[in-house]
């Protein structure tokens, strides 16, 4: 099994792990393969299961049932100390008693690095994170963003194999928080190191991951590319965990021009989606439609899926404004639109409108 | 207007305690500093005045003949000597005992942890003299014991432990060890415990991990539980007295001969000085050590 996984390139590999605290299932029942080099994150909402299962792979917690494989190795029942994963912690974890050099030099000094390649080293590893000048200071003596930096350099001493990062940004107040996401995407790139990132920030695992499990109550709903999850969600939780989603419900009742035609509800009449989607006449369907795919037009699209509204609310934001539009049953949708043009505000309250989007910018749910 | 209103509130609360160590302590100090270099005499006050107001105008009488006596006679060097390294050993001794109760308390579930405390806290609910006499019936040649070990076949014969430096160890450890348990136990709990899943990560097994990062973050708490339980303890003069033998000379003792028993002031308010001085010295040290490792 092992040397298959390192076969087919996964580095990591999650096989049905299963943690319960109490009568919760915090992980429950989870499979995944991160491939190496990597940037794979988990994301989800509080409570979903990422930390603990973040905290499987560092050793910290072990899985009830389930086995955890690191570069071919088992290393469900390893503990933390002798496992090839640092972790950065979510609060950083900083000694305080040393300083910025000395926490750097914790893991190494721990590993017996000989003392003129563990200065060397840290020296390195402080470089990398730009804070040469601040090898001799406590970790209270400095800013949020420099122990951020202390943080990853010190998980980065050791060359670990996979690099954990807890919420490695949330303590980061915004502009900070932007900078850094480029920087350490980049840096992981660089270094070539798996990277497993927790994150409950739907746009800081877009921004810096090349692949992300969408986690909901212990279980993984969906892995795939930012775009993949994004673009083609797979169920109503990630279509509107990640960004905002018009969910639609309703019956195939034929299909006409290469589309499948659903039925929903009453009001707005047949909508079309993609046949590819391989639907069967009869069939219950939901899908979604991202505010931004939506266009809004002062006449009907033949090609498109056009429906009539008024709209409601318009929130200005500078470069997009968010449009709220009432359909004629009373169902609310809610439209990106670009300002494009100058002092041309894109829609205005009351304003009667058609809201047009393609058959294929409707991604199909599952169940 | 504002800023003089706050600077006035800050000075009445600096207020109350400067006060209270001006009339509790700098006054009753300053009496006893002026004891100390006067001569003992048969009458009430039982010694001299400092400064004589006479026809020639006035004149100085201190003395430091005290002082001398106490540096050149060997009984009261010993029983500084002696009262020290009673009172190191006995905080050393809490100390160990004490730390593992303390870090058991911090680290037992929540729940746990002031019923707990309230244990370790109430002893103090009776009075402290009871408490010592108590021991007196624990350790004495009849006492429980004695009795429990023979009754056992441990040993045959009674173990003199009554009058012993071993009862006195005995009492002072008992005493204040709560004093060695609370403060360590109020560093212990406010630990970060993740610093400890950081040292696991980066390759401490759990006895590296702890001998790594909570023992140098216990510091100021193993500092200021040795303070309360050395400072007290060396000039301790109840436990000596009930449970220590003839030999077991402490400064609290022969200070108390001096003042009640030789009825000589002077010589009992400079060994009072004197131990306040040997008790100050360490405790600037450890405040200077700490300074420097707060800049470092």
């Amino acid at each position: 099994m092992a040397g298959e996984g390192a076969a087919t390139g996964t580095f990591l590999r999650i096989d049905g792990v299963a943690k319960r605290f109490g009568d919760t299932n915090a992980v429950d029942n989870v499979s995944l393969a991160v491939g190496r080099g990597t940037f794979f994150s988990l994301l989800g909402a509080s409570g979903s299961g990422k930390t603990t299962l973040l905290r499987m792979l560092a050793g910290f917690e072990t899985p009830d049932v389930g086995r955890v494989w690191i570069d071919g190795e088992d290393v469900t029942e390893v503990p933390a100390y002798r496992r090839p994963v640092n972790m950065m912690f979510q609060s950083y974890a900083l000694f305080p008693h040393m300083s910025v050099a000395e926490n750097v030099a914790f893991g190494l000094r721990q590993a017996g690095m000989p003392a003129h390649e563990r200065v060397a080293r840290v020296a390195e590893m402080l470089a990398l994170v730009r804070l040469d000048g601040h090898a001799r200071r406590k970790p209270h003596q400095l800013s949020g963003g420099e122990r951020q930096r202390v943080a990853l350099a010190r998980a980065l001493a050791l060359q670990p194999k996979l690099l954990l990062l807890d919420e490695p940004l949330g303590a980061l107040d915004r502009k900070l928080r932007e900078e850094t996401q480029l920087e350490l995407a980049s840096l992981q790139r660089r270094l070539g190191i798996t990277f497993v990132m927790v994150t409950h920030d739907q746009d800081e695992a877009m921004t810096m991951s090349d692949r992300i499990a969408v986690m909901e109550k212990g279980r993984v709903l969906q892995v795939g590319s930012p775009a993949e999850v994004y673009e083609s969600p797979n169920c109503r939780h990630v279509a509107e965990f990640l960004g905002a989603a018009n969910v639609f419900e309703g019956r195939v009742v034929g299909s006409r021009n290469g589309c499948a035609e659903v039925q929903c509800g009453e009001g707005p009449g047949l909508l079309r989606l993609p046949a590819a989607t391989g639907l069967d006449d009869g069939s219950a369907v939901a899908f979604a439609v991202r505010p931004e795919k939506i266009v809004i037009a002062s006449a009907p699209n033949a090609g498109a899926n056009s429906l009539a509204g008024t709209i409601e609310e318009v929130a200005y934001k500078g470069d997009v404004s968010i449009v709220r539009v009432r359909l004629g049953d009373g169902r609310r949708l809610r439209v990106q639109e670009t300002n494009t043009q100058r002092g041309v505000p894109a829609a205005s309250r009351g304003e009667e409108v058609w809201l047009c989007w393609r058959p294929e910018d409707g991604a199909v749910l599952g169940a | 207007m504002k800023r003089g209103h706050a600077a006035r509130t800050a000075f009445r609360l600096a207020a109350a305690p400067l006060v209270w160590l001006l009339v509790l302590f700098a006054a009753p100090f300053a009496v006893v500093l002026k004891i100390s270099f006067a001569e003992p005499v048969v009458g009430q006050p039982p010694y001299t005045r400092l400064i004589e107001i006479g026809s020639a105008g006035w004149r100085l009488l201190a003395t430091g003949a005290n002082y001398v006596l106490l540096a050149t006679d060997a009984l009261y060097v010993e029983a500084y000597l002696n009262s020290l390294r009673v009172a190191a050993t006995a905080t050393l001794v809490c100390l160990l005992i004490g730390y593992p109760m303390a870090y058991a308390i911090a680290r037992a579930p929540e729940r746990w942890r002031n019923p707990l405390l309230m244990l370790v806290v109430l002893p103090f609910w009776t009075s402290f003299l009871i408490r010592v006499y108590a021991w007196i019936g624990i350790l004495s040649t009849n006492g429980i014991l004695n009795n429990a070990l023979i009754a056992l076949g441990i040993i045959d014969d009674p173990l003199p432990m009554m009058n012993t430096n071993f009862a006195v160890y005995i009492g002072i450890v008992y005493s204040y060890l709560p004093f060695m348990v609370l403060p360590l136990y109020a560093t212990l709990v406010r630990m970060d415990l993740t610093l400890l899943e950081a040292a696991a990560d980066l390759g401490c097994r759990p006895w590296q991990a702890f001998r790594k990062v909570t023992l140098p973050l216990s510091w100021p708490g193993i500092a200021a539980g040795s303070l309360l339980v050395f400072i007290p303890s060396t000039g301790e003069f109840v436990i000596p007295d009930l449970l220590g033998g003839p030999d077991s000379l402490m400064i609290g003792k022969v200070l108390w001969t001096e003042f009640f028993g030789n009825r000589d002031w002077p010589v009992a308010s400079a060994l009072a000085t004197v131990l306040l001085v040997v008790l100050v010295g360490p405790m600037l040290v450890l405040q200077a050590v700490e300074r420097r490792q707060e800049q470092g």
